[in-house]
């Protein structure tokens, strides 16, 4: 079964991995994104994160689906997390279990990258100097319209930047 | 004749316009395009959203082109950073 989520709540990596799997699957992969400590050189002292929480909740299902049909498999979980969260706290947990490991590696990856491009999620940095800063995102793609003829365009000018 | 619509601003948005939603009246047949305009016409903070932000009409990401209609839910995304 196919799950996602958006939530204030911590999230529980064992939770999450306990919605995949099934007799079929000899592949099972955990992804977990996690707090760090620093940004470049600079050190962290947590991370605030807010969403779109309507939006974010369909696009986050849509991600998952997507994801699915490239693991040929309906067994994939994803939960991200938004509020004030602490250093090593789980902001994101993906897990998927497939037949064969080829596919579970490429829909985590995928489920990560397509949140990192469109999620509408934001983190701002929180520094163990006392300043705060949002963290430089991703101009997130329009759909390609009906008629097909903008099979992808960017909206906006204002970032260059690409987080890690 | 005008129409309202819901406009949202997030992150980085919200924080430099000091609002998080907002209703606006724009005249029939306004696009995406026609609402930025309008708003950074209003001058500062608003001439501190770019011309081409990316856009979500009723929770679906819109090209600036795309037509707005009564009660729209037009959201102003910053770059995201999710993850």
């Amino acid at each position: 079964m196919i799950h996602s989520a958006i939530t204030v709540d911590p999230i529980s990596p064992n939770d999450v991995l306990g919605r995949v799997g099934s007799d079929e699957d000899g592949a099972v992969l955990l992804f977990l994104g996690v707090v760090r400590n620093h940004a470049d050189a600079r050190p962290v002292s947590g991370m605030r994160y807010d969403s779109y929480q309507e939006m974010a909740a369909e696009v986050l299902a849509a991600i998952a689906t997507e994801a699915a049909d490239r693991a040929n498999s309906d067994r994939i979980a994803v939960v991200h997390r938004i509020g004030e969260l602490q250093i090593g706290e789980v902001s994101v947990a993906i897990a998927v279990s497939s037949p064969h490991r080829a596919e579970v590696y490429e829909a985590s990856r995928y489920v990560i990258e397509e949140i990192k491009k469109r999620l509408p999620v934001w983190k701002k940095e929180h520094y163990s100097d006392g300043a705060s800063t949002w963290v430089k995102g991703t101009v997130p793609p329009v759909e390609s319209d009906p008629d097909g003829i903008d099979s992808t365009a960017s909206l906006g000018k204002d970032s260059k930047g690409v987080q890690a | 004749m005008t129409v309202p619509v819901r406009t949202l601003f997030f992150a980085a948005y919200r924080d430099r316009l000091g609002v998080s939603e907002l209703s606006v009246d724009v005249p029939e047949n306004s696009t995406v395009a026609d609402l930025v305009a309008e708003l950074r016409g209003r001058g500062a903070p608003w001439d501190l959203l770019p011309e081409e932000p990316a856009i979500a009409v009723n929770r679906t990401y819109a090209f600036l082109d795309e037509p707005l209609s009564e009660g729209d839910e037009v959201a102003f995304i910053p770059p995201v950073a999710g993850g």
